[in-house]
């Protein structure tokens, strides 16, 4: 009896992150300008989703990088292209059960073709793909990467 | 045997050349590639149709399974006006064990695949014609005595909801081949997954 309160007690926390994920729905106007800024922020943009195993396995690196405080004026969104109807069968519990709490935005327009080469037209569309800017440098990445790669490509964007 | 490796050699050759993949108006690569049925299927075997809808796909994507009905429906739809699917699974099958020959085989047999479901096991008709993600469509033309490439890129316009299309893609493509003009777009790009392959 006392295991199954611990048990509810934990299942309430874990409510409690779920609230603390927001996931913002974004069209491609929107991506467009999350990838076209210019500012002294360093962004790294993340497109990913729960079904791909890569994205999955270089997720955490994402979130680390995100919870780096040596870092200054970086932002890390990660652009989930699941399927708008699998957010709460899918994309909810899969932020909650890695404890994301790096942006997470859902990208609504499934067009395609409209908009991939604007994000760069380099990308034939297979994910990961991971994009680091600022307003002098820009990479774009079609390709699964280690942490050190990741660092690595924000280091020298930065610099 | 002479012969086996003179081919070899031969087909090495010509991917050493077109290691950047191909575009829309270059010639179609030959494969010969092993069957979900047990038998060998190669590109010459088609030389009696029209064109082909090449279809580089797999078992798990979550795109190649909302596509799979559409890539069924467009077989019984064009093979016989001559231009019939052959579907090609590129994935590694270490990376990717939902992709072995046998679950290929209980894929095709649950699905009753009217085509050829074939494994691209060495990897090298994948990276020959440029297929980046699955499902990648490429579109071949007969022209003469050979098969050039007429579109490559997506199926249609929304991967999610088939009802929910506004641009078909590759059946534009076919109706352009058809009338003898080129599709435009000739090209296009979606999210896709990635071909799992260890080099």
């Amino acid at each position: 009896m006392r295991f199954l309160l611990l048990s509810v007690l934990v299942g309430l926390l874990g409510v409690n992150q779920i609230i603390g994920q927001t996931i913002q729905e974004i069209d491609s106007d929107e991506l467009l300008t999350l990838t076209g800024k210019s500012n002294d922020t360093t962004y790294v943009v993340n497109f990913w989703a729960t079904w791909c195993s890569p994205c999955v396995k270089e997720i955490d690196y994402f979130e680390e990088l995100h919870r780096n405080d040596q870092l200054k004026n970086i932002k890390v969104i990660l652009v989930s292209l699941d399927f708008p109807n699998q957010v709460k069968e899918r994309l909810i519990p899969f932020l909650e059960k890695k404890n994301i709490t790096a942006s997470v935005m859902l990208m609504t327009d499934l067009n395609y073709n409209t908009w991939i080469d604007q994000v760069d037209p380099s990308w034939s569309g297979a994910i990961p793909a991971t994009l680091i800017y600022n307003k002098k440098n820009r990479v774009f990445l079609e390709k699964e990467v280690s942490m050190s790669e990741l660092l690595e490509h924000v280091n020298q964007i930065m610099n | 045997m002479k012969k086996a490796i003179l081919t070899s050699a031969l087909t090495l050759l010509a991917l050493m050349l077109v290691t950047a993949g191909l575009k829309p108006g270059d010639n179609a690569i030959n494969f010969s590639l092993k069957n979900v049925d047990g038998s060998t299927v190669s590109l010459a075997d088609y030389n009696d149709q029209k064109g082909v809808i090449l279809v580089f796909t797999c078992n798990p994507c979550p795109f190649a399974k909302a596509y799979e009905q559409r890539i069924i429906q467009l077989d019984a739809k064009y093979a016989s006006l001559g231009y019939p699917v052959v579907a090609i699974n590129p994935n590694d099958v270490e990376l990717s064990p939902e992709d072995t020959f046998d679950k290929m085989k209980g894929r095709a047999a649950e699905e009753n695949y009217s085509f050829p479901y074939l494994k691209d096991s060495s990897q090298e008709i994948y990276k020959a014609y440029g297929a980046s993600r699955t499902p990648h469509i490429f579109l071949l033309e007969k022209k003469g005595n050979k098969f050039k490439i007429a579109y490559i890129g997506s199926i249609d316009n929304n991967a999610m909801d088939a009802a929910s299309v506004t641009e078909n893609y590759l059946e534009d493509a076919i109706g352009a081949v058809m009338a003898g003009d080129t599709p435009n777009p000739d090209m296009t790009k979606a999210i896709g997954c990635t071909i799992k392959s260890k080099t």
